[in-house]
C-alpha cells in the first residue's frame, strides 16, 4: 500500500535567508507511529508546518494519501489534525464552542455526540462550558488535542505534545495515542523526550540542521546502534586492569571496585562468555554483574555527535 | 465551497461582538449622542441650515459614515490580527478553507457588525432630529458597499500589522483625519477655493456625499461619481487582498 504521507525534495529558506530544511525526503506508512527526533531548531516544526499548509515551502512536493498539498489542498488538509507546540487558543471561547468551531472549519457537519465523546475521552467534558482562559496548562493542551481530533483526521501531528506536561497526563496521552493507532490513525510526533519515542514509536526519524540523517525501524535501530554494557562488582579492589584482559578495553572505576565492559551487538569484540573465562584465569573474582542496553537517547546523542 | 467553514468563522466573529456588546454597540451610540449634543445643538444653533436641510439632520449621514468607516476597519483588522497575535491562526491556515472563504467569513462578519451599528446610530439620530430618507435603496446600498469596502481595508491592515501599534496607526493617522475632513459636519461648498479642490482628493468625501444624497437628494459631488469612487476603492482593496493571498504575505512566510 502506498505511504499515507510522502515528502520529496522539500526545502525551505525563510525570507531572512535561514535555510530550515534541505532536500528532505520522507515517507510515512499508513497507521504507524512515527517519531521525528531532533535538537531545537533542527527543522521539525517547519517540516510539520509545510505539510499542514501553514508555511509555504521553497521547493519539493508533498502528497497526503495521494493528494498534492497545493493542487488538492482541501482533500489533503481535511485528512490532517495538528496539535502545535504552543498553546494557542482563543482565550475567550468556551471549550464546547471552540471544538465545534474546529469541526466546522474543516467542513464537517455538526455532530454533538462525536464532540462529546472526544471531550469525554480527554477528560474535558466537565469543562465544556468553561472559557479556555480559565483552564490549566494541561487542560489547554488537551483542548488543543480535542480541536485537532474534532474533524476525525486520519493523520495526527503532535508537535512536542508532552512538553511541560505532568507525568499523569503524559501517560494519559500515550494511552490516547495508542487508542488512535488502533483506530487506524497515523501518528507523527516530534519530541525532546526520547524515552517517549522509545516507548511509543514504530519508526524513528532523526533530523538535524534541516536534513533527515536517519529513518529506521525503532527496534532495528536499537539493535544496530544500541550498545550493551556489563558491569562487574569485584570482591577485592584492583589497582589496575590485569594485562591478560587488555583486549577487552575494560574500564576500572576510581575506587577499583568495578569493572565495566562495553560492547555492541555487531562489533568484533569478544563475547561475554570468553571475558568471564579470562577473568577467572586472571584470578579476578566478582560478587555480582549487571548488563544493560543503551537507550534510544544515548543512540540519538551519539548520532548527533557523529555529524560533522 | 466549504460553506460550513465560512459559517463557523462568521459565527465566532458575531459571538465576539455579542460578548463585547458594550464596546461594540453601546459606546458608538454614546459617542453619536455626544456629537449631536455638541455639533447639533451647540453649533447647530448658529448654523441653521445647509442646502435647505437643518444642521442637525445634515450631519446624520456623515456621523453614520464616520462610525461605519472606523468600526468596519477596527472590526476586521482586529478579527484577523488577534489570531495572528495569539498564534491560533495556525488552525485557519491548516484547514481546508480557500482564501475566498476566509475573506467572505471575516469581512462578512465585520461588515455585518458595522451595518448593524450604522442602523442603530440611524435609530439613535431619529430621536434627536426628524429624519427623511429619499432613496432608501441607495441608502442601504451605500451602507453595505462602504461597510464591505472598509472591512476589506481593515482586513488588509490586520494582515499587514505586526504590532498593536501598527494596527491603530492607519485608522488613527489616516482614516480619522480623512473622515473629519470629508464633509461629515459641513458641505465642502462652504470651504474657501483651494481647499475645495484639495478636498476632492479625499475619497471619504465621495462616500459621505453619496450617502447624504440618498437621504436628502442633495450632494456635494454627483452621485454617479460617488458610486464610482466607492467601487474603485472596493476594487483596489480586492486586488490587494488577492495579492496577499497569492503570495502568502505575512501569513504563510
Amino acid at each position: 500500500m502506498p505511504s499515507i504521507l510522502s515528502i520529496s525534495g522539500v526545502s525551505k529558506t525563510y525570507a531572512t535567508g535561514f535555510t530550515a530544511l534541505k532536500q528532505v525526503n520522507l515517507d510515512i506508512e499508513r497507521g504507524e507511529i512515527f517519531a521525528l527526533l531532533g535538537p531545537n531548531g533542527a527543522g521539525k516544526t517547519t517540516l510539520i508546518s509545510i505539510v499542514c499548509g501553514i508555511v509555504n515551502r521553497s521547493s519539493g512536493t508533498v502528497t497526503v494519501d495521494g493528494h498534492d498539498i497545493n493542487k488538492d489542498y482541501r482533500a489533503a488538509r481535511s485528512l490532517i489534525g495538528l496539535v502545535p507546540q504552543e498553546l494557542t487558543i482563543d482565550a475567550f471561547e468556551s471549550v464546547w464552542a471552540t471544538v465545534n468551531y474546529s469541526r466546522g472549519l474543516f467542513g464537517k457537519p455538526a455532530n454533538p455526540a462525536f464532540v462529546e465523546k472526544v471531550l469525554r475521552d480527554l477528560s474535558l467534558w466537565d469543562k465544556k462550558d468553561a472559557k479556555a482562559i480559565t483552564l490549566s496548562g494541561g487542560m489547554k493542551r488537551r483542548l488543543m488535542i480535542a480541536k485537532a481530533l474534532s474533524h476525525e483526521p486520519r493523520i495526527l501531528f503532535l508537535d512536542e505534545p508532552t512538553a511541560g506536561v505532568d507525568v499523569e497526563l503524559r501517560q494519559d496521552m500515550w494511552e490516547m495515542v495508542r487508542r488512535l493507532r488502533e483506530d487506524g490513525v497515523t501518528i507523527i510526533l516530534t519530541t525532546h523526550y526520547i524515552e517517549e519515542a522509545e516507548a511509543m514509536a514504530d519508526r524513528v526519524g532523526v533530523i538535524n540542521r534541516g536534513e533527515i540523517i536517519l529513518v529506521e525501524d525503532k527496534a532495528e535501530l536499537m539493535r544496530k546502534l544500541g550498545r550493551k554494557q556489563m558491569t562487574m562488582e569485584l570482591r577485592a579492589p584492583l589497582a589496575r586492569v590485569p594485562d591478560g584482559l587488555s583486549r577487552y578495553a575494560l574500564e576500572l572505576s576510581g575506587d577499583g571496585n568495578q569493572l565495566t565492559y562495553t560492547y555492541d551487538n555487531q562489533s568484533d569484540r569478544p563475547g561475554v562468555a570468553s571475558l568471564i573465562r579470562d577473568l577467572e584465569a586472571a584470578g579476578v573474582q566478582f560478587r555480582d554483574l549487571d548488563t544493560k542496553n543503551s537507550s534510544l537517547e544515548e543512540i540519538f546523542v551519539n548520532l548527533l555527535r557523529q555529524e560533522p | 465551497m466549504n460553506l460550513r467553514a465560512v459559517w463557523a468563522i462568521y459565527r465566532v466573529e458575531m459571538a465576539r461582538a455579542f460578548r463585547t456588546v458594550l464596546q461594540s454597540i453601546i459606546s458608538p451610540v454614546i459617542s453619536t449622542s455626544l456629537y449631536f449634543v455638541v455639533f447639533g445643538s451647540a453649533i447647530g444653533s448658529r448654523i441653521t441650515e445647509i442646502d435647505g436641510i437643518s444642521y442637525g439632520a445634515f450631519i446624520v449621514p456623515g456621523l453614520i459614515m464616520l462610525s461605519l468607516l472606523t468600526q468596519s476597519i477596527s472590526n476586521a483588522s482586529f478579527a484577523i490580527y488577534f489570531p495572528k497575535f495569539v498564534g491560533s491562526i495556525y488552525e485557519l491556515l491548516s484547514a481546508p478553507v480557500s482564501y475566498l472563504e476566509i475573506v467572505i467569513a471575516y469581512v462578512g462578519g465585520a461588515a455585518t457588525k458595522s451595518i448593524i451599528l450604522g442602523l442603530i446610530i440611524l435609530a439613535t439620530a431619529s430621536l434627536f432630529v426628524p429624519l427623511h430618507i429619499e432613496h432608501p435603496f441607495w441608502m442601504l446600498s451605500f451602507l453595505v458597499l462602504t461597510a464591505v469596502t472598509f472591512s476589506l481595508f481593515g482586513f488588509i491592515i490586520g494582515i499587514w500589522a505586526k504590532s498593536f501599534e501598527q494596527l491603530q496607526l492607519v485608522p488613527l493617522l489616516i482614516i480619522t483625519p480623512l473622515t473629519f475632513l470629508g464633509g461629515s459636519f459641513y458641505s465642502i461648498h462652504m470651504l474657501p477655493g483651494i481647499w475645495k479642490t484639495i478636498t476632492l482628493f479625499n475619497p471619504v468625501v465621495y462616500l459621505i456625499s453619496g450617502f447624504r444624497w440618498s437621504f436628502y437628494g442633495k450632494a456635494d459631488v454627483s452621485v454617479g461619481v460617488s458610486l464610482g469612487m466607492t467601487l474603485v476603492f472596493l476594487g483596489v482593496c480586492i486586488a490587494i487582498v488577492a495579492w496577499i493571498f497569492k503570495t502568502g504575505y505575512r501569513l504563510r512566510n
